[in-house]
């Protein structure tokens, strides 16, 4: 017979088997980064390195390292970085800025030299840390139709698991993804193995061969389609959360990974156009300019619609639509807390302190960025490299370093398992900075509270990942109008007496409590 | 003025803050569960894990000082009214000018045999949560005794550790004391989805030891043996006065009040769980055991206290509830059956899980209440309609104006329609089309 009992049973197998699967394929994941042998011929040399100049000039200094077999990447790296120091070092010495090669060949360098078993494996391997490991993750989370038979909000035990409390295995989990992020940004030529196993991908795609950030394009891709399906299970009583679930994957997989990878293959000017600055905050940098102007009118036409996105685009959508059109529904970054983020979504910090900080770290990105814009554009107009005596180069660079990479990256997802999953999106993006004055100031959009129903049970501010304590509000009759507020509905959705009500009306009286004649 | 107020619940945190609002008299507040306020109605999510004590808290910890309302965790064991003094626990004496009685409820025990064996409890206070926390570690199998709102919370807290519950109720169907026979279907059926075993029209004759003081079944009246570890007692909750009994105070299963919260002794007041009122109105409870009652009575008896004399007047009734997946949303006077002079419009959902009544008077076909289940309805529109009479064709024809559902949710309206126009063909409803693309 087969008892309820028994299928919850069989399905905690499966669950089980779904995530040794994956945790196997992990570690096989992890493990390629310790193997293979490097060589590096002339060949290699000559088509990696193809600015002739540069070829002449490291020529001399690398020519020990050609055909030698190295079994460590480290020492193939840390040769290879010593041979091109060398070269620059003596250009500094003699203080020839004109001949210092700033080009960064180590990465690509240490994927082409690599020779044996990931390799010559690359496409079983891609089936098993790819492939296997989504199959082992969706066998750990489709059972979850079957446990929990009945449709409906499911957090048992949230703050009992280690990983979604901030355990140990909590803390081990962000610092793999922290460390990912370093490696990714900044020492690329140590995950060259990963990078191999989706080359074959990159020129079906794109044409050419991946770097880092095809890797990571794809890998961003495919956690969220994974975390999507888990997003579907749990939500499939809410078809808010269906359709938004939707949108950001398709947003994500489409405009930020396909189209632009795809208009690489067709040779045209490449774009995510959904991406918009400040938050893509190297749009106005020279190279992104003259890269769309010297591509003629399509590269113009790209130009204006990034412009008009955060011009035009902005204040319209946000009056009608509130932020989350873009926060909860298309962003890239939203796009992964709303999927890999959502079993951290709790751990946001509520306190009346957080949001003090929030606003004006938030806000000083964004002025931080507007600056930084500014001063580029100065520098591009005029061909005057320092603003009020400041170098705007090192503006942009220090921008790119503590927003970009630290803040946006390392912190921003690395922190998913100890501060939630929108550290990035409330303390630190300029963009969602922006979207929130409009939202906080000019918008039909709020979240409407149902009069006095409310039981302060605070399920609501708990699963704000936003960290807004939404039942402050909504004890009282208070419409909740933050400028932080993404609207991905799930403060509504966790509700249990039907209080909350994501809504765009007509603006007058948003501000307006619901109180009972009575009361007033 | 110094004002002390007896239990930091909702009751009598409402009232200290809406006083604080209003003056800058010295508030104390007194309490023996928790040094803080927190909601008592997130109990359950505790035990499920889904938030923690914490979060259950409304107010941060800094607030209380930053509004000068001082608190202090004692048991006020005695009230001597002639001279204004309380005396706690541990013989501390505090003077005060203005006394605030909001000491909330107890669960009934009512004398059943084994009542108080290890394992056995009720569920009311956050020590409650914590000892059924120790009750039900590694346990197989509960009884819960009564069949109301809090006895299908812990019927869900248990469940969500896959103990077996055997739910019983003195009813024929759930809850049906107060719901409608086809509501109170409608969620029996749902309870049994979830696996609980609702045992109906059974009642508790005695509770069984084991060799170690801890339970280890129960008997039914009928006879039954049921084996258990765990035995939740939630037969409803009685007012929490025993300290009270045999004062000048004027009790009776609460202490009385007037519609002003007033007790019978000068400048001392009870609202919340714990009063009852002298007087009640007309079909409406004398004990009110809400969250949102409590809330309305404290925001009233702050006024009163600080000198603009206040009737507490609680409006349009509504109330809600989640029974496991399903919401209730009720508003007006809706009890199991409808009154005399009233019709009643039932629809449900083929799914057996959404479902909405309407009951209206018979002569004007004015609306008086509503049920919801499965539905979130707007609290403005359905008082508005109520208060104002709205003739039920209109209200029918217009429930979409109320849905609070998330957006993209289905709407139902034109087979609720539909089903109103068969129903009662003498008040024609109609729906308008639906639009493309609005939501
Ligand atoms: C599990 C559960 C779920 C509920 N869910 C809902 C719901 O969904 N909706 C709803 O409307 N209502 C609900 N209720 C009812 C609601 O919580 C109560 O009506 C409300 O909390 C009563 O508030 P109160 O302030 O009157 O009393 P309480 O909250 O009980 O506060 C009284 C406080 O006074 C303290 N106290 C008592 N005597 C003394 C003394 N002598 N000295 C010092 N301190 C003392 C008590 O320890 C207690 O902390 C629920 C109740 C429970 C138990
Ligand atoms: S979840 Fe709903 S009932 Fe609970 S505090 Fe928030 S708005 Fe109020
Ligand atoms: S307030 Fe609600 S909708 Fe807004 S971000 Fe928080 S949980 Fe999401």
């Amino acid at each position: 017979m087969v008892t309820a009992k028994n299928i919850h049973h069989t399905m905690k197998t499966i669950q089980k088997i779904g995530l040794a699967i994956f945790i196997l394929c992990l570690g096989v994941f992890i493990s390629l980064l310790g193997i293979g042998h490097y060589q590096l011929s002339d060949k290699i040399f000559k088509e990696t390195i193809t600015d002739a100049n540069h070829q002449q000039l490291l020529k001399p200094a690398v020519s020990f390292m050609i055909d030698k077999d190295y079994d460590s990447k480290i020492a193939f790296i840390a040769d290879f970085k010593k041979a091109f120091n060398s070269v620059n070092d003596e250009f500094k010495k003699n203080q020839q800025w004109d001949k210092v090669i700033y080009a960064d060949y180590t990465q690509p360098i240490v994927k082409h030299s690599t020779i044996g078993f990931v390799k010559e494996n690359s496409l079983i391997l891609f089936f098993i840390c790819f492939v296997v490991s989504s199959l082992g993750g969706l066998m750990y989370m489709i059972p979850a139709l079957f446990i929990e038979p009945v449709a409906g909000i499911k957090h048992n035990d949230i703050f009992k698991t280690a990983i979604t409390s901030r355990g140990i295995i909590a803390i081990l989990f962000s610092i793999g993804l922290i460390s990912f992020y370093i490696f990714l940004y900044k020492a690329p030529e140590y995950i060259t193995n990963w990078i191999l196993l989706v080359d074959d991908l990159s020129f079906a795609i794109s044409g050419s061969e991946a770097s880092q950030w095809f890797l990571y394009g794809f890998l961003y891709c495919l956690v969220m389609t994974v975390m999507s399906a888990r997003m579907y299970i749990k939500y499939r009583h809410n078809n808010y959360q269906l359709v938004r679930t939707t949108s950001v994957l398709f947003f994500q997989i489409a405009f930020a990974f396909l189209i632009p990878n795809i208009l690489s293959k067709l040779n045209l000017p490449s774009m995510d156009f959904k991406n918009m600055w400040p938050l893509d905050y190297t749009f106005f940098f020279d190279y992104r300019i003259d890269g769309l102007i010297s591509k003629g009118l399509l590269g113009y036409w790209m130009l204006g619609w990034g412009i008009f996105l955060f011009v035009v685009g902005v204040p319209v959508m946000v009056y009608f639509f509130g932020k989350r059109w873009y926060c909860s529904w298309v962003c890239g970054c939203g796009g992964l807390a709303e999927t890999l983020g959502d079993p951290f979504r709790q751990l946001s910090d509520k306190s009346l302190k957080a949001w003090k900080y929030e606003r004006v770290i938030v806000h000083s990105v964004l002025v931080f960025a507007v600056v930084m814009t500014a001063a580029v554009l100065y520098t591009y107009f005029t061909g005057n490299s320092k603003l009020l005596g400041i170098d705007t180069g090192s503006i942009r660079e220090q921008y790119g370093f503590f927003i970009g990479f630290i803040f946006a990256g390392a912190i921003g997802t690395g922190f998913y398992p100890i501060m939630g999953s929108r550290v990035w999106c409330r303390f630190g993006c300029p963009l969602a900075a922006y979207l929130g004055i409009m939202q906080r100031f000019k918008s039909r959009f709020r979240i409407t509270t149902n009069g006095a129903q409310c039981i302060s049970c605070g399920n609501c501010s708990t699963y704000c990942e936003m960290g807004i304590d939404v039942r402050a509000y909504a004890q009282k009759g208070e419409n909740i109008i933050r400028s932080s507020c993404v609207g991905c509905g799930v403060c509504a959705a966790v509700c249990p007496r039907g209080v909350l009500k994501l809504e765009n009306l007509a603006e007058e009286g948003r501000f307006e409590a619901y109180l009972r004649p009575e009361e007033k | 003025m110094r004002i002390v107020i007896i239990g930091n619940g909702v009751a009598g945190i409402t009232t200290a803050r809406y006083i604080r609002k209003m003056s800058d008299h010295e508030i104390l507040v007194i309490s023996s569960e928790s040094d803080h306020f927190f909601s008592r109605t997130a109990l359950m999510y505790i035990y499920m894990g889904h938030m923690k004590y914490e979060h259950t808290k409304p107010y941060e910890d800094w607030f209380w000082a930053k509004n000068r309302i001082d608190l202090k965790n004692a048991f006020v064991d005695k009230i001597d009214f002639q001279n204004k003094t309380l005396f706690t626990a541990n013989q501390e004496q505090i003077s005060y000018d203005k006394l605030v009685i909001a000491t909330g409820s107890k669960p009934n025990k009512f004398g059943w045999p084994g009542q108080n064996l290890l394992g056995v409890q009720g569920l009311y206070s956050k020590q409650d949560v914590e000892l059924m926390e120790e009750n039900t570690k590694g346990i197989k199998e509960a009884v819960i005794v009564g069949g109301g709102l809090i006895g299908i919370e812990m019927a869900e807290m248990l469940n969500s550790r896959n103990i077996k519950v055997n739910f019983l109720i003195r009813e024929k169907e759930y809850w049906s004391n107060i719901l409608p026979k086809e509501e109170a279907i409608l969620v029996g059926k749902h309870i049994a989805e979830h696996h609980i075993n609702l045992i109906n029209e059974t009642e508790l004759q005695e509770i069984i030891s084991d060799d170690n003081g801890r339970v280890k079944s129960i008997i039914t009246k009928a006879g039954k043996e049921i084996p258990c570890q765990f035995v939740g007692l939630t037969a409803g909750v009685s007012p929490n006065i025993d300290f009270l009994k045999n004062t000048d105070l004027n009790t009776d299963k609460g202490v009385l009040v007037t519609e002003y919260l007033e007790t019978n002794m000068p400048d001392v007041y009870a609202l919340g769980d714990c009063a009852q009122f002298a007087n009640p109105k007309e079909n409406h409870p004398a004990v009110e055991q809400l969250w949102y009652t409590a809330k309305m009575q404290g925001k009233a008896l702050a006024q009163t206290i600080c000198g603009k004399q206040t009737i507490y007047n609680r409006g349009i009734w509504f109330n809600s509830a989640k029974f496991l997946d399903i919401e209730y949303q009720t508003y007006g006077m809706m009890l199991k059956s409808p009154f005399e002079d009233e019709d009643s419009f039932y629809w449900e959902h083929q799914n057996g899980k959404i479902c909405v009544r309407a009951n209206f008077s018979k002569a004007e076909g004015a609306l008086r209440g509503f049920n919801f289940f499965g539905i979130r309805f707007r609290q403005t529109i359905a008082d508005e309609w109520i208060r104002n009479q709205k003739p039920i064709s209109y209200c029918i024809s217009n429930l979409n104006k109320g849905f609070f559902d998330p957006e993209f949710s289905k709407n139902h309206h034109q087979d609720i329609v539909k089903s109103f126009n068969i129903q009662f063909n003498n008040h024609q409803a109609k729906a308008p089309k639906k639009k493309f693309l609005v939501w």
